[in-house]
Parts: structure tokens; C-alpha cells; sequence
């Protein structure tokens, strides 16, 4: 697999780190409420299909990237940085 | 059913083998069931097997998309042990080596249970902490497990190389006498015969592509890729494939499905008496009865449903493969294939019941669940049979993840098992 970092350009899988789901949106810090927290820490769609996710490039410039890319073909179709906009 | 024996098998010599006849029955699919399972690899079987066996069910389909023992049941590198940390995971894993045991006299089916022994090598001082922990522990759970220098491990397995200026040096090992391997397709093979023998039916070519509801919320059965069938009951246990299936009743998982790879060499004369794992460098290794060497890697660290994974995962593992074994660094490879397996947050399964009214759920066994095929299935079906768990699967439920009572194999042992 090649990831397009949008700082370095194309690299190797093995440069990356691999950092879950990018799906999921955090509680609110403060918030008690058990059912919210225990979605975001354990269910994942874990999808057959397209999925988004957090990867680092962890060997090279380290910045933490969001990759679109099928879980059934390994085709990455869009890579930006984390935080930016979808 | 006919019955295997030594007698059947002159007999059937005497006649040039005419008359074995067909294993299984290939019945079209009823309206409706009393339970459909999904997924026909070795825990789905063995569970519509217990359900006909044990709880007087027979109206029961095994709907599989593809071939049965298509799944990780017939991908994986079949080490069979039950030392394992928690006083759950002993009672899970030790009923099921206890059902290995005799399982081929109960399926009468030769599923080549081997308690050669699995012997896990300590190459760290953490290592030979956790060990030794694990080896307390089986004691007081009456799990065999015992502890070797570095010079016993060897005589047990002469070609383990014991050098200390090897890469991974040896500190010792642990090893379960009682554990082993077993023949992988014979056992989806032989739950498959016996139970189709008591009347379940084993659809394959099969896919579920929808769980329907009533009103009520409650199962009333699957949509497939042959058309609606009805059923009281719905028992999901197809592996990788579980998030998917669960999402169709709108159920989410704690679970991430990942490759999983192994491989195995050209066959050569037997070399090697027993099962050996490293945690720290990921490679399993054994023989099997037909001579190859059979290899296990580790996952890769993306989630995936391709079947294929990254071929720098095998090289590392034939890296440490070589350093172990020097005797193998020639070995021509055969053949590499992967799994997808579904991995829940701390490593064991969950067996239980789900949200869903009917709908019951046998997932989660991630890199280590055929040992545990035979206590799975049956632990399984009591849960079907009486929307109840069995009191060795009443830990395993979905809800751990909630109410924070994990059990937590993943810290006990951090790696692939
Ligand atoms: C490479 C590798 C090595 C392994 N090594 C070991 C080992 O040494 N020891 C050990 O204990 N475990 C090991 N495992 C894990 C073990 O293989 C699994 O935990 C176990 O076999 C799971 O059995 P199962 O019956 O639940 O799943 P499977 O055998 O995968 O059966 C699930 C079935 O469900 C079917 N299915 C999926 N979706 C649908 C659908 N929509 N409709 C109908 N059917 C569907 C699939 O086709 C499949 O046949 C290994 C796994 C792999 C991949
Ligand atoms: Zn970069």
C-alpha cells in the first residue's frame, strides 16, 4: 500500500503508523453519561467497505493524516492532514 | 449415517470404495427454522450440532455464504491450548480442550486431535514474568502448565536453537503438555456430518444479506441471497464478517476485523514434536501430519476485509522463524493465505445474547478461537436453547465493555495468540 501524505507525498505503508477510526466524535470531556463514552471508546462500524481513519506518518514528517480507503480493496482515495475539514 | 470404523474401511477396500456415499446432505432451504445460524465454519457447526445433540433442536439451518470450513476454520494454523490468565478464559478454553479429547469418538470422525504440546518461549525478563504469572494461575485453575529452563525446552524440541547470541535468545519456556493441534477441515467436516445426521440442514452458497424484524422488534428471520427464510431464532458466529452482519440489526460491535496471515513449507519427513509460539517476535510453528511446516504471523495493523495481508508481516515472521530454527533457513515456502478475524477490545470472544429479541451473537475470537471450537459451540447453544448462558460463557457478553468488567487477555498477554 502507498499513502499519499499531503506533506511528503507518496510513501510506503511501512513508514506509517496505523490509528483507528476517524469516524467517531469524542464526548464532551465533561460529560458522565456512560453510554456515550463506552460508544466512543468500544463500538466501530468496522465497515466492509469505505472507512475512514487516522493514520500517522510516523517515519517521515509525523504529521497525523486522515485517509479515506476501502477496507475490501485497500484503494485510498482522498489523504489530508487531521482537523482539516472533510 | 454410515458409521466410520476400521470395518467399513476394508469393506469399503474390498469394493473399490463405491460405497461411502455423502457426508453431508445438501437439503433446498425450509420457510422457516427454529434457529438458522450464520456462518458455517467450526463454532456455527458445532453449535447446530449441540443445539440437535444436547437440547433436542433439529429444525435448524447453517446458512453459509460460501463453503463450509471456508471461513478462518480452514485458514488457520490449529493450535489447540487453555493456558490462559483469567479464571473466565480457563473455564472457556479448558472445557473445550476437555470436548478435543474425545470429540473424535463423539462426531465419529477422525479430527486428529495431537496433544503434542505447545510450548511459548520467554525471550525477555518481562516475558518470563508473565509466564510464570500464567503459570500460577493455570495451576490454581487446574490447567496443566509448567515451566522449562532453556536446556529442557530443547530436549523437548531438539531443533530449538538455544544459543545465546542469537537474536532473540531462549530464557525458557512455558508448556502445556495437553495442548496440541488438530486437523482444521475435518472438524468443520465432522460437525457438519454428524449434524446433518440428526436433521440439521447445512445450506452453503448461501449469503445472509438482512435480518428482519417484527413489530416487536423481535427476529422473525433472514433475508438471503436465496430468498426471505423465517426463524424463531438467529445465531450470528461468521468471524470477520460479524460487524456486518450485526449492523443489518442495527446492532454495533465493540469489534475490528484485521488480516491475519499464515503459511506453509514443502512437506519433508517429520522434524519437529511439537507446537512452538513466540509472542515476542510472532511466529507459531509446527508440523503437520502431512509434513509441512505450518507458520502463523501476526496481524496486520490496519483493519481489512481483503483476505490478503502485507507480505512484509510473513518476512518478519520467517526472520525470526530462522533465527529459532537454523535448520529451517533453506525451507522452500508452498504457500502463504490470510484470514480476516474479528478482534474485540480486550481479546475474548463474546457468547450472549444482544439487544435484539431471538437475535444471539458468537463472535470475537480474533487470532485464537479454533482451540476453543468444540466448548464454544456447546456453551453456545445452551444460550440459543434457553436464552440463558451457560455458566462457563456468562462473563462473555457485549455489555463487559460498559459495565467495565473486561476480560482482559489482551493485557495478559499484548500480543496475537
Ligand atoms: C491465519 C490464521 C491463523 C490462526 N491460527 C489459530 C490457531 O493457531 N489457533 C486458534 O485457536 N485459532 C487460530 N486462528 C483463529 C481461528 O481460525 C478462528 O478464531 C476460528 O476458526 C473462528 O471460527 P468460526 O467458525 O467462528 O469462523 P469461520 O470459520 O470464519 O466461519 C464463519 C463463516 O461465516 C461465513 N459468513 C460470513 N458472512 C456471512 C454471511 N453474510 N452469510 C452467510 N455466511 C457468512 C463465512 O463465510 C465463514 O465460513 C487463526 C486464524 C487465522 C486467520
Ligand atoms: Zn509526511
Amino acid at each position: 500500500m502507498i499513502i499519499k501524505c499531503p506533506h511528503c507525498g507518496p510513501r510506503d505503508l511501512a513508514e506509517f503508523s496505523y490509528h483507528g477510526d476517524a469516524t467517531l466524535t469524542r464526548p464532551d470531556p465533561a460529560s458522565t453519561d456512560r453510554d456515550a463514552w463506552n460508544a466512543y471508546v468500544y463500538d466501530r462500524t468496522n465497515p466492509a467497505g469505505d472507512h475512514r481513519e487516522y493514520w500517522q506518518h510516523s517515519g517521515g514528517c509525523r504529521r497525523h493524516v486522515v485517509v479515506s480507503r476501502n477496507t475490501l480493496t485497500h484503494a485510498i482515495t482522498d489523504v489530508r492532514f487531521a482537523g482539516e475539514r472533510k | 449415517m454410515r458409521r466410520y470404523s476400521g470395518f467399513a474401511l476394508v469393506r469399503e477396500a474390498m469394493r473399490g470404495h463405491k460405497g461411502w456415499g455423502q457426508q453431508w446432505s445438501s437439503p433446498e432451504p425450509k420457510k422457516e427454522y427454529d434457529v438458522i445460524i450464520v456462518g458455517a465454519g467450526g463454532h456455527g457447526l458445532a453449535t447446530a450440532y449441540y443445539l440437535a445433540k444436547e437440547h433436542g433442536i433439529t429444525n435448524i439451518a447453517v446458512l453459509e455464504k460460501g463453503w463450509l470450513g471456508g471461513g478462518n476454520t480452514g485458514r488457520n494454523t490449529t493450535i489447540i491450548r487453555s493456558n490462559y490468565l483469567y479464571d473466565e478464559s480457563a473455564g472457556l478454553y479448558d472445557h473445550a480442550v476437555k470436548l478435543w479429547e474425545n470429540l473424535s469418538q463423539d462426531l465419529n470422525y477422525n479430527v486428529m486431535y495431537s496433544p503434542r504440546g505447545v510450548m511459548m518461549l520467554a525471550h525477555n525478563v518481562h516475558d518470563v514474568q508473565v509466564f510464570k504469572r500464567h503459570i500460577h494461575a493455570n495451576r490454581l485453575n487446574g490447567v496443566d502448565n509448567e515451566w522449562l529452563t532453556p536446556e529442557a525446552a530443547k530436549e523437548y524440541c531438539p531443533p530449538l536453537n538455544i544459543s545465546q547470541s542469537a537474536r532473540y535468545p531462549v530464557m525458557g519456556a512455558a508448556l502445556q503438555r495437553r495442548g496440541g493441534t488438530a486437523r482444521h477441515d475435518a472438524v468443520a467436516w465432522g460437525y457438519a456430518r454428524a449434524a446433518s445426521d440428526r436433521g440439521v440442514h447445512v445450506i452453503q452458497n448461501c449469503e445472509v444479506t438482512g435480518v428482519r424484524r417484527g413489530g416487536n422488534g423481535q427476529v422473525t428471520g433472514v433475508e438471503t441471497s436465496r430468498g426471505f427464510i423465517g426463524a424463531k431464532k438467529v445465531g450470528v458466529v461468521a468471524a470477520g464478517h460479524t460487524s456486518v452482519i450485526m449492523e443489518m440489526a442495527d446492532v454495533r460491535m465493540p469489534l475490528e476485523s484485521f488480516p491475519l496471515q499464515a503459511l506453509v513449507s514443502e512437506p519433508v519427513k517429520p522434524c519437529f514434536p511439537c507446537v512452538v509460539m513466540s509472542n515476542t517476535v510472532h511466529a507459531y510453528i509446527s508440523q503437520s501430519d502431512k509434513g509441512e511446516l505450518v507458520i502463523g504471523a501476526g496481524t496486520d495493523q490496519y483493519t481489512s476485509y481483503s483476505q490478503t495481508g502485507g507480505l512484509h508481516i510473513i518476512q518478519h515472521t520467517l526472520d525470526a522463524i530462522c533465527e529459532m530454527f537454523p535448520m529451517f533457513t533453506r525451507m522452500k515456502m508452498l504457500r502463504s493465505w490470510g484470514g480476516i478475524v474479528d478482534v474485540t477490545p480486550d481479546r475474548s470472544p463474546i457468547i450472549a445474547k444482544t439487544p435484539v429479541s431471538g437475535l444471539y451473537v458468537n463472535c470475537g475470537w480474533g487470532t485464537g478461537g479454533f482451540k476453543a471450537t468444540p466448548g464454544s459451540g456447546h456453551v453456545f447453544a445452551h444460550t440459543i436453547a434457553n436464552d440463558n448462558p451457560h455458566r462457563i460463557n456468562t462473563a462473555y457478553t457485549i455489555e463487559r465493555f460498559n459495565s467495565g468488567r473486561l476480560i482482559d487477555e489482551a493485557a495478559a498477554a499484548a500480543v496475537a495468540h
